[in-house]
């Protein structure tokens, strides 16, 4: 048993000693090797975060947080600011919750509430293979046959009615804000449907029959007892939809326009974060533009970051609160 | 299960193995020529089995993977300033490989003659100061041709293009406000306007959109049978933009070609020249330390400058001048 | 009855109708989505589009073959490097996982998660492409992988942590070591739930194109290698939607209704896996 004479701090000869001895089961191999994967994840996000954050440098040095409030683009004189990215990528995201909450939402009632439970599962499995369908065939359907639509009959339409508003002003091409919206809309009911139905259905049974048992109708069961109940995972799920929508890249660059400017009307063109980072990456070059972008999508990540962690919260509340009651 | 996850693995790397039996070259840059470029690339690889794999995805994409080392060459409608050429670490040599013409095309239904658009109009047109086809600029040039009343839904790049830098170059020509406010340039501050990627893209988007104007290159307008604008030249003419009017543009200007072939003819003078025409270029490194990479781009060259050129017609491009040709040759021989 | 039952009775009716509507709208959106690409699709799907290259704009007859073969040469490679990653760190937190080190990977995993993928994209085209100074499918199966690590880690933690400690103890009860104890007796419990997460994981990386922007690029050709530029469908159907071309239009809708089979038929297959089996102590 041989003591090295000068032990290097903390990493003493028995202290290898006992490693390799533990090593020596197989228990603790299969332990390290899962461990050092484990290991791996965290790390390679850990440099991703930090790739982003270091390649921003550049334009956070140059720009600071006034980035997010200038409305300027413009690569020949390097002027960069993030203002019409992020409108368009909320914009866009909000009207399609917008859209989709109170049909997603009328969608979850209908089957957490009146559909028996092999329909109900049945057409809940259906949604659900919506959240396959991968995004540019969601983009490809849209330049196909959204875009004629909204230039030919949707756009009139909401103008004859509401052209007075001012979002619905200016001219109809088909591309826009509002088309992106309406994909954007489409490819977030799965998530409001699985989720609002999973908290509807935890609510205890005992809730929907005090109300029935108290006079209410079956819709004011619903709509007073079982939807208050569950609200902390639905607004969970709106959340989720939304991180959904934010990040959102193939289907909206294909039918939002890339016009990096901000316009209230709907009909207009518009831009947002993943879109310009898709159209301009391969392509930005010097000491600003590159990393301009770079900032875009570390925005992007803390926006959805933010948003996905609200709606976990949101959920883990819901679960915990259904299994105290 | 296993059994069939261990199948599908092998198969994998059989068919990764059994396709790397040809030589592959990659290369990436302007839509602009992409489609002769690509034509060009599937008879070469019929011809002697090198694959150049060519991606369209702009002149500006072109020339920053060419300077960040990740394509064996690059291609560009622009030539290169001495700013980005000195941050390439291997200095690249520009070969001019045929001309093209940006057109501008529209959507406008009920038009039966190609309309006439001068300079200073389109310019106007893409600055937002014109927005209806029927506005009275439009219809001086364009007298008995009854006008829509139709909004102008005006189409540009949204993607770093050559193409678009040939076209604001001619904008800054012809219109002074132009070139104050907006300026030339792959990727520049449009007053208005929406974006589509590449040439293709415009195109696309122009196509399947009634009251819409874009920029091009011929051919796309061409293949697709899209309304071409004439447009006023130097010399007061409208031009149509053709095989022949893109010659005339060329011959103007080749007494003047420098010996780094980076040149631009927007504008030029003659009768019959079509303002917006301009030659494209391939950027290869002066130093391929590869042997066989060298030999297969250099002999590629050697073959575009003879048999490729005579594609161009066919595909609505003009083929080099033969006072070009010769000194590129002379060009090719400084690769090392 | 009173007016005012009368409404109350009428408004129930007509919101749970209502909500009736909801659900059949957003099943016939899916319908509709197939609908379209089959009819479209199966127009032009020919076997020109399974056998040949893609030809120069303008030019008919070509086909997808190489993007056909390359998104499958990526996926599997991103199946290579994201199964094992995502499956053993998905073991470690079901069976090891001190309290702190177990909470943050779990963390990191959700917010790999979320990342969006373009975002991605720029992460491997900074520490692989440009360092390797090509584009690749082995960068596009990285950055694929990335996306694939935390669905398949969540679920093989999710499954395993289903099963009930009884099997667990028994197996150690008999004797065996700890890790036999998981390798033969808990993951083989839970395998079909973590079969099903990795097939749902490599059909959701499948029709991902946003990532493959900047990693793999294109080819017009086969790629000689996998260090080489890469077809795949999504990028294809991104590119051929968006030209003018006819013919390219429909190779875009011929693209879209096979990857969108594919995707479907994997999606389908595995929850019907999961639900024939299903987790010994489920219901």
């Amino acid at each position: 048993m041989a003591s090295s004479a000068t032990a290097q701090p903390g990493f003493t000869n028995s202290g290898i000693r006992k490693l390799s001895h533990r090593l020596r089961g197989g228990d603790e191999i299969a332990w390290l090797i899962t461990l050092l994967f484990a290991a791996s994840v965290l790390i390679v996000t850990a440099l991703l975060i930090a790739e982003l954050w270091y390649g921003s440098t550049a334009a956070r040095d140059k720009f600071g947080f006034g980035f997010l409030t200038s409305k300027l683009w413009n690569p020949v004189t390097d002027e960069f600011g993030a203002a019409p990215f992020l409108y368009g990528t909320v914009v866009t995201s909000v009207v399609a919750l917008l859209i989709s909450v109170p049909v997603g939402l009328g969608a979850a009632i209908f089957l957490s509430e009146l559909a028996t439970g092999k329909w109900s599962d049945a057409i809940t499995f259906v949604v659900e293979l919506l959240a396959a369908v991968p995004s540019v065939i969601f983009g490809m359907l849209a330049v196909f046959t959204l875009i004629p639509m909204m230039r030919e009959w949707i756009g009139p339409a909401l103008k004859s009615v509401l052209g007075f508003l001012p979002i619905f002003q200016g001219p109809v091409y088909g591309v826009g804000y509002l088309t992106a919206s309406l994909v954007l809309s489409v490819m977030t009911f799965p998530y409001i449907i699985s989720v609002s139905r999973e908290a509807l259905m935890s609510v205890p049974r005992e809730q929907r029959e005090a109300a029935l048992a108290l006079g209410a109708t079956k819709w004011e069961s619903t709509w007073q007892i079982v939807v208050p109940f569950a609200r902390l995972g639905i607004m969970g799920s709106i959340f989720l939809a939304f991180a959904r929508a934010l990040g959102e890249t193939m289907a909206v660059t294909m039918v939002i326009g890339n016009d990096p400017s901000i316009h209230t009307s709907l009909f207009a063109s518009g831009h947002s974060i993943a879109a310009v980072i898709a159209s301009s990456f391969a392509e930005a070059s010097g000491p600003i533009y590159p990393s301009a972008l770079i900032l875009l999508a570390l925005v992007l990540f803390f926006l959805t970051l933010i948003i996905n962690g609200v709606a976990r919260l949101l959920i883990l509340f819901t679960s915990e609160k259904g299994a105290r009651t | 299960m296993k059994r069939l996850i261990l199948a599908g693995a092998m198969l994998t790397l059989a068919m990764a193995g059994v396709a790397s039996a040809a030589q592959t070259i990659n290369a990436a840059g302007a839509t602009f020529p992409a489609v002769i470029y690509q034509k060009w690339f599937e008879e070469y690889k019929a011809k002697t089995g090198v694959q150049i794999n060519y991606q369209p995805n702009g002149s500006s994409a072109g020339v920053k993977n060419l300077t960040e080392g990740t394509v064996d060459f690059g291609a560009s409608d622009v030539p290169m300033t001495d700013a980005q050429i000195g941050a390439v670490k291997v200095k690249p040599l520009h070969f001019p490989t045929v001309l093209g013409a940006v057109v501008i095309t529209y959507n406008v239904p009920g038009i039966a003659t190609d309309l006439k658009l001068s300079g200073p109009t389109i310019a106007d047109i893409y600055l937002g100061a014109i927005t209806k086809w029927n506005d009275p600029k439009i219809a001086a040039d364009n007298a008995g041709v009854k006008l829509p009343a139709t909004d102008i839904l005006v189409v540009r790049r949204a993607d770093g293009s050559g193409t678009s830098g040939i076209y604001t170059d001619y904008l800054s020509k012809v219109s002074p406000t132009w070139k104050s406010k907006v300026g030339a340039g792959n990727s520049v501050s449009w007053p208005v306007g929406l974006g589509a990627n590449g040439n293709a893209g415009v195109a696309g988007l122009v196509k399947q959109t009634p009251g819409a104007i874009g920029y091009v290159e011929l051919v796309y307008a061409a293949q697709n049978n899209m309304a071409v604008a004439d447009v006023k030249n130097a010399n007061g003419k409208f031009v149509k933009p053709t095989f022949e009017s893109l010659t005339a543009a060329a011959a103007a200007m080749t007494k003047e070609m420098p010996d780094d072939f980076r040149v631009s003819i927007a504008n030029g003078p003659g009768d019959k020249t079509y303002p917006i025409s301009s030659f494209t270029w391939l950027l290869i490194p002066s130093q391929i330390p590869d042997a066989t990479k060298k030999k297969a781009i250099t002999d590629f060259l050697t073959w575009m400058l003879a048999d490729g050129q005579k594609e161009a017609q066919g595909l609505q491009y003009a083929p080099l001048p033969a006072s070009v040709v010769a000194k590129e040759k002379k060009q090719i021989a400084l690769i090392k | 009855m009173t007016a005012r039952n009368l409404y109350r009775k009428g408004l129930n009716n007509l919101m749970l109708t209502l909500t009736g509507v909801c659900a059949l709208l957003t099943v016939s959106v899916l319908f509709a989505i197939l609908g379209y690409l089959i009819y479209n699709g199966g127009k032009s799907l020919d076997l020109n589009f399974f056998t040949k290259l893609p030809l120069s704009p303008g030019e008919r007859g070509g086909g997808m073959a190489n993007a056909i073969v390359g998104s499958a040469e990526i996926v599997g490679l991103a199946a290579i490097f994201g199964i094992p990653v995502g499956f053993f760190t998905g073991v470690y937190l079901a069976e090891w996982g001190g309290r702190t080190f177990s909470f943050l990977v779990r963390y990191m995993c959700d917010l790999l998660n979320g990342v969006p993928s373009i975002v991605i994209g720029i992460f491997v085209w900074v520490m692989v492409v440009r360092p390797m100074k090509t584009y690749s499918a082995v960068a596009g199966g990285i950055a694929l992988s990335l996306m694939l690590i935390p669905i398949v880690a969540k679920s093989t933690e999710q499954f395993l942590s289903d099963v009930p400690s009884a099997l667990r103890e028994g197996a150690l009860a008999l004797g065996a070591t700890k890790w036999r104890a998981i390798a033969t007796v808990v993951v083989p419990a839970a395998r079909k739930g973590i079969m099903t997460g990795m097939i749902l994981g490599i059909a959701r990386i499948a029709g991902e194109s946003a990532p493959l922007l900047f990693t793999s690029l294109n080819n017009q050709f086969w790629a000689s290698g996998l260090k080489e530029p890469t077809a795949s469908l999504p990028l294809m159907i991104y590119f051929r939607a968006l030209s003018p071309y006819h013919d390219w239009h429909r190779q875009a809708w011929a693209a879209g209704l096979v990857l969108l089979s594919m995707v479907l038929i994997a999606n389908i297959a595995a929850r019907l896996i999961l639900s024939r089996g299903g987790s010994p102590n489920r219901g």
